[in-house]
């Protein structure tokens, strides 16, 4: 993570730059003296220029999740909608379609309760539990750090894809990189065509949008080309899956992207041997 | 929504650079394109430094307009919402040139200077 440095011509350049703060900076100061002089001890205002991003120490985490799972040769997913989209629900499908072939981590964002962990619980992935109520009242996200602790609690050597299930919010969970290969979200059409626009940091973030809840197209005045159109706007490289997660229809070309973004492709190819 | 965690890594941030001086003022950068409430991060600025050394400093957002340049025509536009959209030719192929910056830009600490006569 570079370090950015003003100097007094105005030119800003940035340099790699480790992790020390022990040291003094060569910063621009102004000084910009208040009361009067004649004292015997003045008070001024020092100016500290520093440009150093709000979020650095959570990307410099991020970098070394996204370092240490692909040290063990595995490829995360961050996978985010609103709440209620159907994330757990696609994931419950999406375990057993992939067996055989990748052997699957879950890390399960939530604000409170194992309710959604104890769902995917027995189908064959091994699931680590993030409750974020340890802030105040419960953060809205998953950050670097608390990928990093449910990180700890997953058989790593064994596994080579690994789903994080971010907390349900269209907002906060576009902010954070917690050391995610991909970043795919779940939509709902339950939640109106007018969502790419109202969130577009999110939609513009996701390299898939599954739009999930299919089987009740007939029930709804949901009109597909216009979201679509919405869509594309704010992300017109996003691929587009129609499924419905709670019938199970459509869902092959969602396992088959997972599978190229882990790697191993349509050949149906039998996950790797540990240390591989 | 999740201002007060930023408010925490400004801190950190803040602390890092000031050794224990008192801190008047922080300014940040932050991107028209960031979805970033200014009225609640001063707000939980207020509330995160209360009782702090940080208590009393103020917290002053520098929002930074999102603008794009057209690869095709040349042209830049401001845009308040990132729809990528030329707004000249109405091209795609844009580059973002700001409007997603998250910055601590600076800090003023109060400096103490001593006399230039000592008193003896």
């Amino acid at each position: 993570m570079g370090r950015f440095h003003r100097h007094p011509d105005g030119t800003v350049h940035s340099h790699e730059h480790d992790h020390d703060h022990d040291h003094e900076h060569d910063h621009e100061h102004e000084h910009r003296d208040v009361g009067d002089h004649s004292g015997y001890t003045e008070t001024g205002t020092d100016r500290v220029v520093v440009l150093e991003k709000i979020l650095g120490e959570n990307d410099r985490i991020a970098d070394s999740n996204r370092a240490d799972l692909s040290g063990h040769g595995i490829t995360t997913v961050n996978l985010m909608s609103s709440p209620g989209a159907g994330k757990t629900t696609l994931l419950a499908r999406t375990i057993p379609a992939l067996e055989g072939r990748a052997r699957i981590g879950i890390l399960e964002g939530d604000i409170a309760t194992s309710l959604d962990a104890d769902a995917l619980t027995g189908l064959g992935a091994a699931v680590s539990l993030v409750n974020t109520d340890a802030g105040f009242g419960g953060e809205c996200h998953l950050d670097a750090i608390m990928v990093r602790a449910g990180l700890a609690r997953l058989p790593l050597d064994e596994l080579d894809l690994l789903i994080i299930e971010n907390v349900g919010n269209l907002v906060c969970p576009a902010e954070f990189d917690v050391g995610q290969d991909a970043r795919a979200m779940v939509y709902a059409i339950t939640e109106g065509e007018e969502k790419p626009l109202k969130y577009p940091v999110m939609f513009r973030t996701a390299e898939v949008v599954v739009v999930n809840k299919m089987d009740l197209l007939p029930h709804l005045d949901f009109d597909m080309g216009l979201f679509r159109e919405n869509l594309a706007r704010i992300n017109p490289d996003a691929t587009v899956i129609e499924l419905s997660a709670r019938t199970g229809e459509g869902l092959e070309p969602w396992v088959e992207w997972l599978a190229g973004v882990a790697g191993i492709g349509d050949s149906g190819s039998v996950a790797g041997e540990p240390g591989q | 929504m999740h201002e007060l965690s930023l408010c925490s890594a400004i801190a950190d941030t803040v602390r890092e650079h000031t050794a224990g001086r008192r801190v008047e003022r922080v300014t940040l950068q932050i991107g028209y394109l960031r979805q970033v409430v200014p009225d609640t991060l001063l707000f939980c600025w207020g509330f995160i430094t209360d009782g702090t050394d940080l208590a009393g400093s103020e917290l002053v957002v520098d929002h930074i307009p999102a603008r794009i340049s057209c690869r095709a025509c040349g042209a830049t536009t401001e845009i308040d919402r990132p729809i990528l959209v030329c707004g000249s030719c109405d091209g795609t192929d844009v580059e973002l040139i700001s409007g997603d910056e998250f910055l601590v830009e600076s800090i003023d600490v109060e400096s103490v200077r001593e006399p230039t006569q000592e008193i003896h």
